[in-house]
């Protein structure tokens, strides 16, 4: 019995002292275990790994901190793999393997080396099985091994688990490596950590310090310590009280300051919709019922494209803009010569007839398209967002429907002020008689001049289509906001319509948490019911000759 | 002025008068009498379908009355039509009583659903028909008013009150899809059973909702050609056609035009109420401003500014649509488009102008 047993011990220390050196043959890094190994009195690393098959949980934890101090290649790997139930030692020799399943199949890979074995279920071997207690140690000890990774990623990560559940255990390893931290995000974040653990110090001035510290921070578990934290000393329970307001506000203001950001992004899009709506009904007096359906044009023209350049989704977005614009002007034109020519001085006449044209344009779109929704991919570089500080985080779509709608304005305002057409525009739009008396061909800057609201509408439909589906009931659901932001601003005024679309995405979008979504936008609607009826010119009103029709 | 006054220079007028007396005599002998494996049996689905057609010309009455005489181009009176039909419709739901899914003797089935445990307080009074009648009447009318003396007093027009029209009707059905407003959401109200004590499924009570609605088009006919030969349609149409000078003549413009809208309102609300119990469901799709401006057309259509015109129109556009989105569900919309855009370029007047235009030529 003894013999046997003698006998076994023998066999499994080869075997770890076989896998050890397979191990350094396969290049395994070599400093810290090599002292484990001459390690007398402490459970050597060697132990540690084997400890780690054992059935008591206590022995298990005694080993994750072993390992967890040697830190070796596979300590990562394995903790993780435990803490997943990922990690099954052969029922045979109590050897570590890491399994994968691979479809139906369980890929078991050694831990030290050797042939991997896939089948298909898991007989032979015996999962490492953890408690709750070991869970934590675990995500600990990640924490901590994480915390030296060379990856600035894993490291944040690593601070911000342990930002959660802080543990004083940890202020020695956070001391250390925060001197060695280069990066300023994981920096800041380790020294709140560091803060934290001191408010339990039994130092006062350390604990002043550590609250000045805190106040500055605007992470959830800072404020969470602080008000947890209980001192004695009135004084520093002033100081930590106040570090708490200050907290609070500097939060509430970048949560105001979110709101805005959406706000702005909501109102971006309203201004795109209505700025070619400001241009055929502000500067023309057209009522464009149809102006709806070239913002959807456009959206299907995005569409298009991308099933035209597979593969290339970043660019086939870039290339949509120009084309959708010439797609919308092209068909803006075609509706202005057709129809809209015969028709200029009787507003509601117009109205009537767009309408019908943009029956016409959804039925078109949807024998073409099919009446199913369709969806633009998003480019990659759209995704994501530009985090500003623990709070604050701004979405790079919506900043750059921003970027995207302001560029529009610029870029129109541009062509109206600094161009022949635009110069031709203006002049029509104030003296017809006279314009044509010094030679403006009237009619084709007419036509031109649709063309230009309807290719803006085609462009934001660009944007529109990477916001929500494509559908042929994408425009209707924006003319009633469009036309709402025209008049608003004023109509003929093209900085009234960026102010009103701008000021109404942001009253939108503060009524929002408090009203809800469709309460709000009820409440915008009365509100600019209520505007019209007091101010009939919009914000901005036209001024002089042409104001008086 | 006595009612053959009132048609006596009006021929088209008697002529639509005359035909619907004929209509509503032969429908319910048609229905009623004539044996159903008879080629001259009218299905009760017929008289149904003929029977909404009239409550939408009585709408397109309403808005030829302040579209063509007064010049206001109304984009929101399907509005005052969904309330009418609402206030309707609360009184149908109401006498449903424990004939409900859940049997609720007080609630209506959607507040059940959505956990309601009291009847919130504008739905008090609903099961009496009286009360409903009044609100009918009452809704619409006090929109419509609210709505005209801000707009009027402030002189807001063409475009723009049109505009303000059609925000009007779709905040209100943003509003009326909300469940918490207590109008049981997007699935509006539906699944009644009686009104009045009679059956709605019976072919009775068919014929005497079909009834009901020839005859308040036909005196809402005669009301509104009554207002119209009076002075204040003279003065709304010197209004239409140079609103300036009407006012710097003495006439209060903005008072004729806010009285006009309202009672315009009014009417909306009554084709409402006639309306809900013949389909038997209202929900706030009826508020959607592309429904107010179909109805534009209709009287478009037809030919403004004449009453029988918008009647006409209106017939004429939901018999076309019933036929063609059954037939050729495609086309449908084409056609309609193809309508707006082709009587507006060509037929200012309507096809009922096609008619004068003639006369004048002979």
């Amino acid at each position: 019995m003894r013999k046997r047993m003698r006998e076994r011990t023998t066999i499994t220390m080869a075997r770890s002292l076989l896998s050890l050196l397979l191990f350094f043959l396969l290049g395994g890094c070599p400093s810290p275990s090599l002292s484990a190994v001459q390690a007398t009195d402490e459970p050597t690393l060697q132990d540690a790994w084997k400890t780690l098959t054992d059935k008591s949980y206590r022995n298990k934890e005694k080993a994750i901190a072993i390992i967890a101090r040697n830190n070796t290649a596979e300590a990562y790997p394995v903790m993780k793999a435990m803490l997943e139930g990922k990690l099954y030692f052969s029922a045979r020799d109590k050897a570590l393997f890491i399994v994968e399943k691979q479809g139906k199949n369980h890929k078991f890979t050694p831990l030290f080396g050797g042939k991997s074995i896939t089948q298909t279920n898991k007989h032979g071997f015996d999962k490492v099985k953890i408690n709750n207690r070991l869970r934590t140690r675990l995500r600990q000890a990640l924490a901590q091994l994480q915390l030296r990774h060379p990856d600035r990623d894993l490291r944040l990560t690593a601070v911000q688990e342990l930002l959660k559940r802080p543990d004083p255990g940890t202020a020695g390893l956070i001391q250390d490596v925060v001197k060695k931290e280069t990066d300023p995000e994981v920096r800041t974040a380790m020294r709140t950590l560091l803060a934290i653990n001191q408010l339990d110090s039994t130092d006062r001035n350390k604990q002043r310090k550590a609250i000045s510290e805190l106040a500055g921070s605007l992470n959830p578990s800072a404020l969470n310590a602080l008000s947890a934290y209980r001192p004695t000393d009135a004084t520093l329970k002033n100081l930590a009280s106040a570090a708490i307001r200050n907290i609070n506000e500097r939060r509430e203001r970048y949560d105001r300051a979110e709101m805005v950001f959406f706000g702005l992004s909501l109102g971006s899009v309203l201004a795109l919709a209505a700025i070619g709506l400001a241009i055929t009904f502000g500067v023309m007096g057209v009522i464009n019922m149809a102006h709806g359906e070239l913002i959807m044009i456009g959206a299907y023209t995005t569409y298009v494209i991308q099933l035209l350049m597979p593969g290339h989704i970043g660019l086939s977005v870039i290339v949509a803009v120009p084309a959708a614009f010439v797609v919308s002007a092209l068909v803006g034109m075609a509706i202005e010569l057709s129809v809209i020519r015969h028709l200029y001085g009787r507003p509601l006449e117009t109205l009537l007839a767009t309408f019908g044209v943009s029956l016409i344009l959804q039925q078109a779109v949807r024998s073409i398209f099919s009446p199913l929704n369709r969806s633009v991919e998003t480019p990659e570089w759209m995704s994501g967002a530009f985090q500003v500080n623990e709070v604050l985080a701004l979405t790079w779509n919506r900043l750059y429907i921003i970027i995207f709608c302001l560029i529009v304005f610029a870029t129109l305002i541009l062509v109206m002020k600094k161009t022949l057409l635009g110069l031709q525009v203006r002049a029509v739009s104030q003296n017809r008689l006279m314009a044509r008396a010094m030679g403006v061909r009237s009619k084709w800057v007419d036509a031109l001049t649709f063309g230009l609201g309807s290719g803006i509408a085609g462009m934001a439909g660009v944007a529109l289509s990477l916001l929500t589906n494509v559908g042929t009931n994408l425009g209707q659901a924006y003319i009633i906001d469009s036309f709402m932001v025209v008049v608003f601003g004023g109509v003929g005024n093209l900085w009234g319509t960026l102010v009103a679309g701008m000021s109404l995405g942001v009253i939108n979008k503060l009524l929002e948490p408090w009203a809800g979504a469709v309460l709000a936008k009820i409440l915008v609607l009365v509100f600019i019911i209520l505007f019209i009826q007091k101010r009939p010119t919009g914000l901005f009103p036209q001024r002089g000759r042409a104001a008086e029709d | 002025m006595g009612m053959l006054d009132l048609l006596r220079n009006d021929k088209a007028g008697r002529w639509m008068l005359a035909t619907l007396l004929l209509v509503s005599v032969l429908v319910p002998v048609l229905n009623l009498l004539v044996p159903q494996d008879s080629a001259f049996h009218l299905s009760t689905y017929a008289v149904t379908l003929l029977g909404k057609y009239l409550t939408y010309a009585l709408l397109a009455l309403a808005a030829d009355l302040v579209w063509g005489y007064l010049g206001i181009l109304s984009l929101g009176h399907g509005a005052f039509f969904a309330l009418g039909g609402y206030a309707m419709g609360m009184y149908l739901m109401r006498q449903i009583g424990e004939r409900g899914v859940y049997g609720d003797p007080l609630l209506p089935d959607f507040m059940v659903f959505l956990n309601w445990h009291e009847l919130p307080w504008f739905w008090h009074g609903f099961d009496q028909f009286w009360f409903a009648a009044l609100m009918v009447l009452l809704v619409p009318g006090l929109l419509a008013y609210v709505l005209g003396f801000l707009a009027f007093r402030s002189r807001v027009t063409g475009v723009y009150l049109s505009i303000i029209t059609q925000a009007t009707t779709y905040a209100l059905m943003l509003a009326f899809f909300r469940n918490e407003m207590g109008f049981g959401g997007n699935n509006g109200l539906t699944d009644f059973k009686d009104l009045l004590g009679f059956d709605l499924r019976t072919d009775h009570t068919r014929i005497g909702l079909f009834l009901a609605s020839s005859a308040a088009l036909g005196l809402a006919y005669l009301l509104t050609r009554y207002i119209v030969c009076s002075r204040l349609g003279l003065a709304s149409v010197a209004i239409r056609d140079a609103e300036s000078r009407s006012r710097f003549i003495g006439y209060r413009v903005e008072n004729i035009k806010l009285w006009v809208f309202v009672y315009s309102a009014v009417l909306a609300g009554i084709a409402g109420a006639l309306y809900v119990p013949q389909v038997g469901i209202i929900n706030p799709g009826e508020f959607s401003p592309l429904n107010s401006i179909e109805l534009v057309i209709w009287v478009a259509i037809g030919g403004r500014g004449t009453l029988y015109g918008a009647v006409v129109g209106a017939l004429l556009v939901n018999y076309a649509k019933t036929y063609f989105t059954a037939a050729l569900p495609e086309v449908w919309l084409f056609a309609l488009g193809g309508l707006f855009v082709l009587v507006t370029l060509y037929l200012p007047k309507g096809i009922v102008g096609l008619r004068r235009m003639r006369e004048e030529r002979a």
